[in-house]
């Protein structure tokens, strides 16, 4: 027999963070295991950094002396990251349809436990998607030209960022009833977000009444930020002059605590009171 | 004796609907209550309030004497839950599952692993403990949920349905698993909608419907509701009939139902004696019998004559 005496576990941090990571564990083995995660995670990457790069790199014209590809990778890697942050959400939803959280809300762990994991896995993929992208782009011919510390810092503010959007996604899949309604709703909200940046086009060719949107949606100031990070604008490039595009970092790092100061106890009332039906 | 479950007055609305309609239940330790009913009675809502997972509307719930509001962690300490779908998750392994359940108890990865190896002999799932559960049958994931909630070994056991769309033998298997249980010292809330699975496994019973307790009692309390044995009787010639009644009169409490070539009677504690003698008084009288037998109530006559409907599955099994 087992010897099942559980020492008592008394700072309550500690307790969150250890039972998050044996939640994030469980995602994580999920990567081997799944082919759509797989697909997700390491093969989509790849395809989005070439096909941008062959397909639509001679089609766009991005201005004088900016180079597609240079200029585009920036904003493949914001992409990636905040549909890769959708991942809570579905994740959530198919744990509460399939009734995990309702095995995880019957045991005496933390309360935001299930939550931690979830999104600290998402990082993970992340990483590995971040990676992987890299590669391809170095393959293709991007480079990050502000050497190493900068380039950490780009995929460092990308993780960030990233985060707080899947504490939003994780608290949607709480409260949505079923996993095609979750992936249904990201995309409404991510594919408008995304696309209307300056990830795939420059800001300055969109028409002036989206202009505004344009120029105040985080997903351009991270693209920005991270454009500028790495050096993939050219000599003499001067960012729009609004403020969230002259302070692209300040303006990321502001959402990211704005999202998780509001997310971050929504998600967790909503865990406490999640039921299946 | 102590009181392992006690709820008072559980109220639970969902919107216009009363799932819960003030219901009472008690357990003392050691022992099964089987809380029995149709589907919508009220089940699952009443296992989530005393396993934590729902707050009631109204009603006051302990478990092992500690307070489902107050304490919810202390209460997740004593219990082991098994809800009505099981909670596995079909990417891991059945070792994996049961692992991260006792790290989540606060177990040591040697404590945890260790346990899940222990609990999947028992369980007949040690050869497929390192397969995905992906690749188990119905049976082998209920088995495998039922262990989950054995991790940590709790005092009390909140089993949701734990047969229900099972084969028989994987059934049988389960209710010897929930005996074995029982026979260790543990208190046990089952909730079911097969009248012959509370019959087996239930010390006590609940009988619930649209939300509310409307009969209690061990299984032989509630059939003696219903009223004791009865002696039935097909004879081949419905000319005869008369006779027969008369003969049944003669040892019947009561009235004698039927007429024509099937009659039926009840009949006081000596059952079988009676029905020595009417079998002997048919016989004499030259009298053929089709078919004759002392017939016990079972839970489904109970349920019929409290609720005035069959339950959901008597129609499956009569067909079966
Ligand atoms: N989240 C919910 N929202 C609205 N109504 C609900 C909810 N959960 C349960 N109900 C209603 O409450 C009643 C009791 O449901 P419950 O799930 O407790 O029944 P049950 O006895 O477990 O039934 P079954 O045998 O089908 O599992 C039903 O009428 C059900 O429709
Ligand atoms: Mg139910």
């Amino acid at each position: 027999m087992t010897d099942l005496r559980i020492p008592e576990r008394r700072n309550p941090v500690l307790r969150a963070l250890t039972d998050g990571w044996i939640v994030a564990k469980r995602n994580l083995i999920k990567i081997k295991r799944v082919p759509e995660i797989m697909v997700f995670v390491l093969i989509s990457p790849i395809m989005f950094v070439l096909l941008f790069a062959y397909v639509f790199g001679g089609a766009i014209d991005v201005g004088p002396g900016l180079d597609y590809k240079e200029f585009l990778i920036g904003g493949i890697f914001a992409q990636t990251v905040v549909f890769g942050a959708t991942f809570s959400g579905a994740a959530m939803a198919e744990d509460m349809q399939k009734g995990f959280i309702d095995r995880f809300r019957s045991l005496p762990m933390a309360r935001s436990a299930v939550l931690i994991g979830r999104t600290g896995s998402d990082v993970v993929y992340n990483v590995l998607s971040l990676i992987i992208m890299g590669l391809t782009g170095l393959l293709v011919g991007w480079r990050a030209h502000h050497g190493i510390p900068k380039m950490l810092g780009a995929f460092a503010l990308l993780l960030a960022f990233a985060y707080a959007i899947s504490w939003i996604m994780a608290w949607i899949g709480l409260i949505v009833p079923s996993v095609d309604v979750i992936n249904n709703a990201s995309f409404i909200v991510i594919m408008p977000l995304t696309f209307v940046s300056n990830a795939f086009v420059p800001l300055e060719s969109f028409p002036g009444f989206l202009r505004p949107f344009v120029e105040w949606n985080p997903v351009s100031a991270v693209t920005q930020a991270v454009r500028e990070l790495f050096g993939n604008l050219p000599d003499g490039h001067r960012a729009p002059d609004v403020w969230s595009m002259q302070h692209p970092v300040v303006y990321t790092l502001g959402w990211v605590v704005l999202i998780m100061v509001i997310f971050v106890p929504l998600s967790v009332q909503a865990y406490q009171r999640a039921s299946t039906k | 004796m102590t009181e392992m479950i006690h709820a008072t007055g559980l109220v639970k609305r969902y919107g216009d609907v009363t799932a819960l309609v003030g219901l009472d239940l008690s357990v003392p330790e050691g022992t099964v209550l089987g809380l029995l009913g149709p589907n919508g009675a009220g089940k699952t809502t009443a296992v989530r309030i005393l396993t934590t997972l729902l707050t009631p509307d109204e009603g006051r719930a302990t478990i092992a004497g500690v307070d489902v509001a107050q304490d919810p962690d202390g209460v997740r300490r004593r219990i082991g839950l098994s809800g009505q779908y099981a909670a596995v998750d079909e990417y891991l392994t059945g070792y994996e599952n049961l692992e991260i359940v006792g790290r989540l108890y606060g177990m040591s990865a040697k404590q945890a692993g260790a346990r899940a190896r222990e609990l999947l002999a028992r369980f007949g799932l040690a050869d497929a403990a390192d397969r995905p559960s992906k690749t188990y049958s119905g049976g082998m994931r209920r088995r495998l949920d039922l262990a989950g909630a054995l991790v940590a070994e709790p005092p009390v056991i909140v089993l949701d349905e734990p047969t229900t769309g099972l084969d028989p033998r994987s059934r049988q298997q389960m209710w010897e698993v929930i005996s074995d249980l029982v026979d260790s010292g543990a208190t046990v809330l089952l909730t079911t909608q097969y009248l012959e699975e509370a019959d087996l496994l239930a010390d006590n019973i609940i009988v619930i419907d649209h939300g509310r307790a409307i009969a209690e009692g061990t299984a032989d309390q509630l059939k003696a509701q219903v009223g004791g044995e009865r002696i039935e009787v097909v004879v081949a010639d419905p000319q005869r009939s008369v006779e027969v009644a008369a003969i049944l009169k003669e040892v019947a409490v009561g009235d004698v139902a039927g007429g024509d070539r099937a009659f039926s009677a009840a009949v006081g504690a000596s059952g079988a004696e009676d029905l020595r003698r009417v079998l002997g008084a048919i016989t004499a009288a030259g009298i053929e019998v089709l078919d004759i037998g002392l017939r016990r109530p079972t839970l489904d006559d109970v349920f019929l004559s409290l609720t005035g409907r069959e339950t959901d599955d008597s129609t499956e099994e009569a067909s079966a």
